[in-house]
């Protein structure tokens, strides 16, 4: 009995060990949505391409698809700008949101960068931002065929993060097909 | 000299304070107070050491501005709170709920404090026993013969 107690300060040298081990790969400004595997929230606000066309979020729904938030006061979103565009190109549907942003200067920037967009909701406000938790951008959500929301991504979409998004969505058509 | 100082330490002065302050207009001081409570408990989701009242972000603004009108709108604490729960998470709550996910957080370090008051009550008691006992239990006869050679050896050296 005694000899085992003799090992207790290793014991406990190991535990915490391995929690501050852990704390080294854990990224404190990465947050869960609290939004995971819910209905995208409710909205109607303008189009920013067509402003007076409303949009909601039933638009949305039909297959899934990429929902990006950005906005030109935003320099991650301009560098991940040029791999939303390749997406497209390869057909990946991807809506925007306009988060908080002045509507002609984004439309400047559509013009100028391309727009991979199957259609951008104008945010101004950030209204729609709110309902969603967005606390930043670039952010990047994957809902499904019914509007769920099923994954979000904080920060800029690139090579490896499509990677993982990738499988997402194929986890979601498997779903679908079965 | 002396006025080069002085307007040198005028320089010096910070002229423009900028923390959080927006202008807000609100029913009573009561509402105020309880504006004050509220951005003061909740934590900004991107400066993620400070509260959404200190926080010049703009995501920081932003709930202030949802807290204000929502307590304008006479909603109470506990539906601002759930409000930005729902958005962000348990992540905004400074003081978090106490749940099944949170009990270890609440009561833990009640618990580690009745464990060592437990170990202390041990070691104390062990300590005491002996004593209480009357000393060690008396050596017998061949014990006592090696303990007298043992202490002779020492002589000797």
């Amino acid at each position: 009995m005694r000899r085992v107690l003799l090992f207790l300060p290793l014991v406990i040298f190991l535990g915490l060990g391995f929690f501050l081990w852990r704390g080294l790969s854990i990224d404190p400004t990465e947050l869960p949505s609290a939004r995971l595997n819910e209905p995208f929230p409710a909205f109607e606000l303008a189009s920013l391409t067509e402003p007076e066309r409303l949009l909601t979020a039933q638009d949305l729904q039909g297959e899934p698809a990429l929902v990006n938030v950005w906005a030109t006061w935003c320099p991650t979103c301009k560098e991940e700008h040029a791999f939303l565009n390749l997406l497209a190109q390869e057909g990946v549907k991807i809506y925007g949101i306009n988060y908080k942003d002045e509507p002609v200067k984004a439309r400047a920037w559509l013009q100028r960068y391309r727009n991979p967009y199957v259609s951008t909701i104008d945010d101004q406000q950030g209204t729609l931002g709110l309902d969603l938790g967005v606390y930043g951008a670039p952010e990047t959500y994957i809902i499904d065929a019914q509007g769920i929301i099923r994954y979000r991504h904080v920060g800029a979409v690139d090579e490896r993060v499509w990677q993982h998004l990738q499988q997402v969505l194929a986890e979601i058509a498997t779903e679908g097909q079965s | 000299m002396k006025r080069l100082l002085l307007s040198l330490l005028l320089l010096a002065l910070p002229l423009s304070v900028s923390a959080a302050i927006d202008a807000y207009e609100f029913r009573d001081p009561v509402t105020e107070k309880r504006f004050q409570e509220l951005t003061a408990e909740l934590r900004c989701p991107k400066c993620q050491n400070n509260n959404i009242a200190d926080s010049d972000s703009a995501i920081a603004a932003d709930l202030r501005r949802e807290v204000h009108r929502m307590l304008q709108a006479g909603a109470t604490d506990q539906e601002i709170v759930d409000f930005m729960v729902d958005r962000y998470g348990e992540f905004v709550l400074y003081r978090p709920r106490v749940n099944q996910m949170t009990w270890l957080l609440w009561y833990g370090p009640f618990a580690l404090l009745g464990v060592g008051v437990i170990v202390v009550l041990l070691v104390s008691r062990r300590r005491r026993r002996p004593q209480s006992a009357g000393g060690q239990a008396p050596l017998n006869g061949a014990e006592q013969e090696r303990l007298n050679k043992l202490l002779q050896q020492d002589k000797d050296l």
